[in-house]
């Protein structure tokens, strides 16, 4: 349990090195860096290089934005399995729906409790 | 750019060359080793949150990152309502950027700037101004992807 916390740490870690070493040496905005991640993390899973990342670091490969792009593949590939080419486009935010439904819920929550500041 | 830089004039030209002189050097190394802890840093605590709904609410290591990710965009909408996780993005950048929390943060902080706007026009239309285009190329390439993949699968090439 220990050792996972640890490689968690170091492969979360390193995806942000990769993250900003996109910020400073190729000078690209936050936007197209984080678009540039997904698409990275869809083409990892596939290859299905993704999901043994994730059996190896846990949070370390689920919380980078790349999980992000390897659930969309992997909610999409699921219903391919079941239902042909439709299921792609039906199984697409199977596995992402709680990040984007937190999003937007906690979203409008804050929208409604906070306000802006400065 | 270098298509750009073909077109100025000479007196511009010059302007540039003062302009990239001047221009702050990024320290790479010091961000990368900020961007490193503090992203290690969350994931490890996102580690945590999986192992919380493993033990207590039964979901496997496998399904437990759907919940985490929630949670950590619950804890996200926390940091940036009280104004916490600008000054960490200031510190740490792609170390608070890259994680989910930072895809939060960006929905959320987007929602509140624009709440003076009015809910439907100001929060709604712009809640994804940021975290739209992840949303789209991440959708987009998926979909290529898991095309590509299904019909090599019915081919039986895979």
């Amino acid at each position: 349990m220990l050792a996972m916390f640890f490689w968690a740490f170091v492969v979360g870690g390193l995806f942000c090195v990769i993250g900003q070493l996109l910020f400073d040496v190729a000078k690209l905005t936050p936007g197209h860096t984080l678009s540039l991640l997904v698409v990275i993390g869809a083409v990892l899973d596939g290859f299905g290089l993704y999901e043994p990342l994730i059996d190896f670091a846990g949070a370390g490969a689920t919380i980078p934005i790349t999980s992000f792009g390897n659930s969309l593949v992997h909610g999409a590939m699921s219903e391919a399995e079941k239902h042909g080419l439709v299921g792609v486009l039906s199984g697409m935010f199977e596995v992402t729906s709680s990040g984007i439904s937190a999003a937007i819920v906690f979203g409008f929550i804050g929208a409604l409790i906070f306000k802006p500041k400065g | 750019m270098g298509n750009k830089k073909k077109n100025l004039t000479p007196a511009q030209q010059k302007y540039q060359g003062l302009q990239q002189k001047h221009e702050f050097k990024r320290p790479i190394l010091k961000n990368c080793l900020r961007a490193f802890w503090v992203g290690g840093l969350i994931c490890m605590f996102g580690q945590a949150v999986t192992y919380f709904y493993i033990y207590f609410f039964n979901f496997t290591e496998q399904t437990a990152g759907n919940p985490t990710v929630a949670t950590m965009v619950f804890f996200s909408m926390l940091l940036t309502g009280f104004g916490v996780y600008d000054h960490l993005g200031q510190f740490a950048g792609a170390g608070s950027a890259v994680p989910v929390t930072g895809f939060g943060n960006a929905v959320i902080s987007a929602a509140i700037e624009h709440r003076t706007e009015g809910f439907v026009l100001g929060v709604g239309g712009n809640m994804f101004k940021l975290a739209g285009s992840v949303i789209l190329f991440g959708v987009f390439s998926a979909f290529v992807v898991a095309l590509i993949k299904t019909i090599l699968i019915t081919w039986g090439v895979i």
